[in-house]
């Protein structure tokens, strides 16, 4: 289990992680989701003791990381693929570090299997694709057998097929009963790859629930009306939905009627309706609805 | 032990360490091969065995060792040393043993080589090494080695960039020491306290012609090993300011 108590981490002026709390639990994949510049990688590493907070704790069943000792067996991390030297060969890589935590050196071939380098395991990591470099690095995080995983952004540069394999991985290891943490700044992977979420934007928590209940709570449906008595028919609703108005081109949005039902209301008031369509709010859309305001840099 | 393991390694899995070595030994030996060669038979010394040794190979082991740290930043592999060892200090000095040890052993190497070779070159100079001062001006090149190499790996971890290290070790070394001593009277008076001159002073052979040897007309106040003490003393200072430093800042 990872816990995260009032997290802060500023550097100069940027507040790259600013006032988080989340817990990050074990059997399951949590994905740890936000816009770049979010911090994500920022809490990762305080998580590893790479970075020193600024202010709060974050610890590792209770213990900071540099309490941990031969850290490796309890926390693999892969934070970012190409911290290998380019003219170390890939198992020469894991080697130094397995004789660094005490970890047999059989699980060096091993790993280099599971994550099928081990026919370029003598080949420099320099010469590695993004793919290949963040499979060298999965293995790097497997090595020790860790009871918990953290993974910066893990399917970067990987094609659909690896894409696949990771997450069926992260499944699998997380049935394992083991902690898997995950970053992505993009939702629709995670709804496929999370059963939790942790989002946040610009460094504060916005939401730590499970997927299932983000998704449905940000793309519930609605519908669009367009009258030209607006005014009337939105009172009439008022008293049995939700109802808002686009600032844009000043149709009625409406939540928690179907549209059905909201024509023969309509016909009942005798009120001329322009348009009426169901909508159903994309992931996307829903999350960039939602971090609209914590989105640090927009594209112009 | 495991971490020295880990260093060893570490530094033997890339190749700069061998192209060092190599370039350490061309330039060491090699020197000596030229000074040899152009030496009347009979008129060599074993101050003169040893110019290479300790001036030019030497700079090429400072670069070395700065180099076995900042390659570690410059690839942020320094990251994963820290997550896989998260005493940052046992993590460094472990590696500053490894890496001293290993300079020392090739300043022997460099040091008798360059002996040897003249002795080769040269049969009918007088090179037995008979004195303790004589001994101490060849074997003593291995501790030079150790000690500077603590030193580059002190002013690596502080400036984290190749480019930036070894500009400042070799000017350091190489021109800032030697320039000092042009200022008029306190020059030398400085010098007699810089690291650098002080491990010249340490190898200098008594009696021996002052133009030959390094560091000539300083006036030293520390004995020879005191001076060597002095420069060792220095190296480990700035290694400790150095492991200080890199346990607070962010890796
Ligand atoms: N070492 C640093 N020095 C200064 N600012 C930093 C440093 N590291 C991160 N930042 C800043 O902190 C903020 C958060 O960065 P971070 O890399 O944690 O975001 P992220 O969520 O991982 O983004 P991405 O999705 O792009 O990887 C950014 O504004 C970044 O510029
Ligand atoms: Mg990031």
């Amino acid at each position: 289990m990872i816990q995260a108590v009032r997290l802060r981490k500023h550097y100069g002026r940027t507040k790259a992680v600013d006032d988080l709390s989340f817990t990050v639990k074990p059997g399951r994949v949590t994905g740890f989701l936000g816009p770049n510049g979010a911090g994500k990688s920022t809490t990762m590493r305080m998580v590893l003791g790479l970075d020193t907070p600024t202010n709060g704790d974050v610890t590792i069943d209770g213990k900071h990381y540099a309490e941990l000792k031969e850290p490796l067996r309890k926390v693999g991390a892969l934070l970012d693929a190409k911290w290998t030297h380019p003219n170390r060969s890939a198992r020469s890589h894991l080697k130094w570090m397995a004789v660094s935590n005490k970890i047999p050196l059989k699980r060096v071939d091993e790993v280099l299997e599971i994550v099928g380098l081990a026919e370029v395991a003598n080949k420099k990591a320099g010469g590695f694709s993004l793919g290949m470099s963040q499979r060298l690095g999965i293995a790097g995080a497997l090595l020790g057998d860790p009871e918990v995983l953290l993974f910066d952004e893990p399917v970067n540069g990987l094609d659909p097929e690896g894409i696949l394999w990771i997450r069926q991985f992260m499944h699998r290891l997380a049935d394992e009963g083991r902690t898997v943490f995950v970053s992505s700044h993009l939702l629709s992977e995670m709804a496929q790859t999370a059963q939790d979420l942790i989002v946040i934007g610009k460094g504060q928590l916005i939401a730590q629930t499970t997927t299932e209940q983000f998704i449905s709570d940000a793309t519930q449906d609605h519908v669009r009306v367009r009258s030209p008595h607006a005014l009337k028919l939105r009172e009439i609703l008022a008293a049995s939905a939700t109802v808002t108005e686009d600032a844009v081109n000043g149709a009625l949005v409406v939540h928690g009627l179907p549209a059905p039902q909201i024509g023969e209301i309509a016909a009942e008031n005798q009120i001329v309706l322009h348009e009426l369509s169901p909508q159903r709010g994309s992931l996307e859309e829903a999350f960039m609805q939602l971090t609209k305001e914590s989105v640090e840099y927009h594209a112009h | 032990m495991t971490l020295l393991a880990v260093e060893r390694i570490k530094l033997f899995s890339t190749r700069s360490p061998y192209w060092c070595t190599a370039l350490a030994l061309a330039l060491g030996v090699g020197l000596t091969a030229i000074i040899a060669g152009t030496t009347d038979n009979g008129q060599m010394s074993i101050g003169l065995t040893q110019f290479g040794s300790s001036q030019l190979a030497l700079a090429v082991v400072l670069v070395m060792s700065a180099l076995a740290v900042t390659t570690e930043y410059r690839f942020s592999t320094i990251r994963a040393t820290f997550l896989a060892v998260p005493n940052r200090t046992s993590a460094l000095v472990a590696k500053t043993v490894v890496v001293a040890f290993i300079a020392a052993v090739l300043g022997e190497i460099i040091a008798f080589g360059s002996w040897g070779l003249a002795k080769v070159m040269s049969p009918a100079s007088d090179l037995a090494i008979n004195t303790g001062a004589e001994w101490r001006h060849v074997a003593g090149v291995g501790l030079l080695y150790g000690i500077g190499a603590v030193l580059a790996i002190a002013v690596g971890i502080l400036v984290r960039q190749t480019a930036g290290a070894v500009a400042i070790l070799l000017v350091w070394n190489m021109l800032l020491e030697g320039l000092i001593g042009i200022i008029p009277k306190v020059g030398v008076k400085i010098q007699a306290w810089l690291p650098f001159q002080n491990a010249n002073h340490f190898l200098a052979l008594p009696g021996g012609d002052p133009a030959e040897q390094p560091g000539a007309g300083i006036d030293f106040k520390l004995s020879q090993w005191g001076s060597l003490a002095y420069f060792a003393g220095i190296a480990i200072a700035l290694l400790v300011v150095a492991l200080i430093v890199a346990k607070r800042r962010d890796a």
